[in-house]
């Protein structure tokens, strides 16, 4: 399977803060990718630069071959990339409808927009009871499902996850992570930022290590889950 | 589609009615020259209290230099009209023109500050806009601009008003305006979701400064002299009132904010020491009792009684 996204050596400041000190990674078509790290390590930072709400001071970022470092973020998500933010960010006054609605707004073919609704409605038979309700009423697992619904409304090739597990209950995370695989299975690609590790592990290809601002190790996801160093540092010993 | 254009008809039905009795009851001169004279400013109120709750109620982005893009239209209008003799309605469009210009160019740079910021970047725009107004003294400087024809007439405003209320309406409506609305409830989603948001903050701004600046030339037209003390920044903050008072997000609001605030003030004029007492009492038991505003995000066709209303009449 080809490469779908490629970065070389970016480096990303918050003002003086050098907050992403020369990262590289790639991810290949069909994977889930997982980056996982301690607090403030860069992993939502890198994946904000992908996103294109952050711009890197040095570096390429090839998504399908192109170079997309630097494009704004409304080109990203037309380009087929599409983001979960961290703490899902839900537009809290509008109907579960309109959510999903706003989450195909770089989308012409109304049609298509109308299938993917079903799909969506499928995927998560609760937004569908909910249709009508302020998407702030929901409950917590059910905003970040209405906000991965929402970026799937999008059609992504390639899927950004930010902390899908921030604030759940253990078996509602259980309940994301499978719908993460069944996402994925279903033929798009994942990049999932967690610091759930052992979760993360568990249904990833790959996965980075971060730590202050830079890769330290990386490899099979289940031969990272059984290294001794991870072990100590991320998964509880 | 359907659906909007039959709102628009019942909008321009509705406002033929209420149009023809007002223009009758002032032919039968049953309103005085004082209350025609604030039914004036009640429409251009309302052209400006709309216009204002498209930059600030349905785009978040909280400008307080509206009083400034008003005061362009003005002088752009009146200098159109009594120097170069061109008609009413060039001038006016001229002046929505040149504030919808300032707006776009001065927008572009002040709509990448957040709240407070551009709160104080567009307050110090409308002071800066008056400044230099006031000393062009092809304009007539601090005294004034003298002799403009006394052209704004009832049907003038009330179709100017009626038109604007028609384009923000439309425009709310639209994807555009859900772009908008998605910016206002959450930017960084909004953008995650492929909403280009500096290019929709713009747009809001530039839509808003053009009826400001329609909305200036009528106002300017209605007298003989305008200065550009008329156009201070607490002339912007009563327009802001006007928006928070009748509901953020809601243009049937700005219309009861514009009516309620412009009528107030005109009713106390008799009693001017009592007058700002009583107003500000008025807003703070508002902003005690009701802190969205009176209509606060829905239109008058969304509040409940009117709805069941509808659904009584569908079942008989």
């Amino acid at each position: 399977m080809g490469t779908m996204l490629q970065i070389d050596d970016i480096n990303v400041y918050y003002g003086a803060i050098h907050a992403i000190k020369g990262i590289s990674l790639k991810v290949d078509q069909g994977e889930i990718v997982t980056l996982i790290g301690a607090n403030g390590a860069g992993k939502s930072t890198t994946l904000r630069t992908i996103s294109g709400l952050l711009k890197p001071k040095s570096g390429k970022i090839t998504f399908e071959g192109k170079n997309i470092a630097g494009l704004p973020a409304h080109a990203i998500v037309k380009a087929g990339i599409s983001q979960v933010p961290e703490g899902r960010r839900i537009f809290a006054n509008m109907t579960v409808q309109e959510n999903l609605d706003l989450g195909a707004y770089a989308r012409q073919d109304t049609d298509g927009v109308a299938k993917d609704l079903k799909v969506v409605f499928e995927r998560f038979p609760r937004l569908l009871e909910r249709k009508n309700q302020e998407a702030g009423t929901l409950s917590g697992g059910e905003q970040q499902m209405l906000a991965m619904g929402r970026a799937l409304m999008s059609r992504p090739r390639l899927l950004l996850l930010d902390e899908p597990s921030m604030g759940l209950a253990p078996l509602l995370i259980k309940e994301i992570f499978s719908i993460i695989q069944d996402i994925n299975q279903t033929g798009t690609t994942i990049l999932l930022v967690e610091q759930n590790a052992n979760m993360a592990l568990s249904i990833a290809n790959r996965a980075y290590v971060l730590e202050t601002g830079r890769i330290t190790l990386s490899g099979e996801a289940q031969k990272l889950a059984a290294s001794e160093d991870v072990r100590k540092a991320y998964l509880g010993g | 589609m359907n659906t909007i254009r039959k709102n628009d008809l019942l909008l321009i039905g509705l406002g033929i009615v209420v149009f023809a009795v007002l223009q009758g009851m002032m032919t039968e001169g049953l309103i005085g020259a004082f209350w025609k004279l604030n039914i004036f400013i009640i429409c251009i109120n309302i052209i400006l209290s709309a216009s204002l709750n498209l930059i600030n109620g349905y785009t978040g982005q909280f400008s307080l230099g509206h009083a400034g893009f008003m005061a362009v239209g003005a002088y752009v209008g009146v200098v159109l009209t009594t120097n170069f003799h061109w008609p009413f309605l060039l001038a006016l469009v001229a002046g929505g023109a040149a504030a919808a210009l300032l707006g776009c160019l001065i927008g572009l740079p002040t709509l990448r500050l957040n709240g407070d910021y551009l709160a104080i970047a567009t307050l110090g725009l409308g002071e800066i806009i008056r400044i230099v107004i006031m000393n062009i003294q092809y304009v007539g400087g601090a005294a004034g601009f003298t002799g403009i024809p006394h052209l704004t007439t009832f049907p003038w405003v009330f179709f100017v008003m009626l038109f604007t209320l028609i384009v923000v309406k439309n425009f709310v409506n639209s994807t555009h305006g859900r772009a908008c609305i998605a910016i206002r409830e959450n930017e960084i989603a909004a953008e995650a979701m492929g909403v280009n948001t500096t290019k929709y903050k713009v747009i809001a701004f530039t839509i808003g400064a053009a009826f400001a600046g329609v909305a200036g030339g009528l106002f300017a037209h209605c007298f003989y002299i305008i200065n550009p003390s008329s156009f201070t920044f607490m002339q912007s903050f009563n327009y802001l009132i006007m928006v928070v008072m009748g509901g953020l997000g809601s243009l049937t609001g700005s219309i009861a904010g514009a009516f309620v605030v412009t009528f107030i003030s005109a009713a106390l004029a008799s009693w001017p020491e009592f007058r700002m007492i009583i107003y500000a009492l008025a807003l703070i038991l508002l902003m005690f009792y009701r802190p969205q505003g009176l209509f606060g995000y829905i239109e008058l066709t969304q509040i409940g009684i009117i709805q069941r209303l509808k659904l009584k009449g569908g079942h008989k």
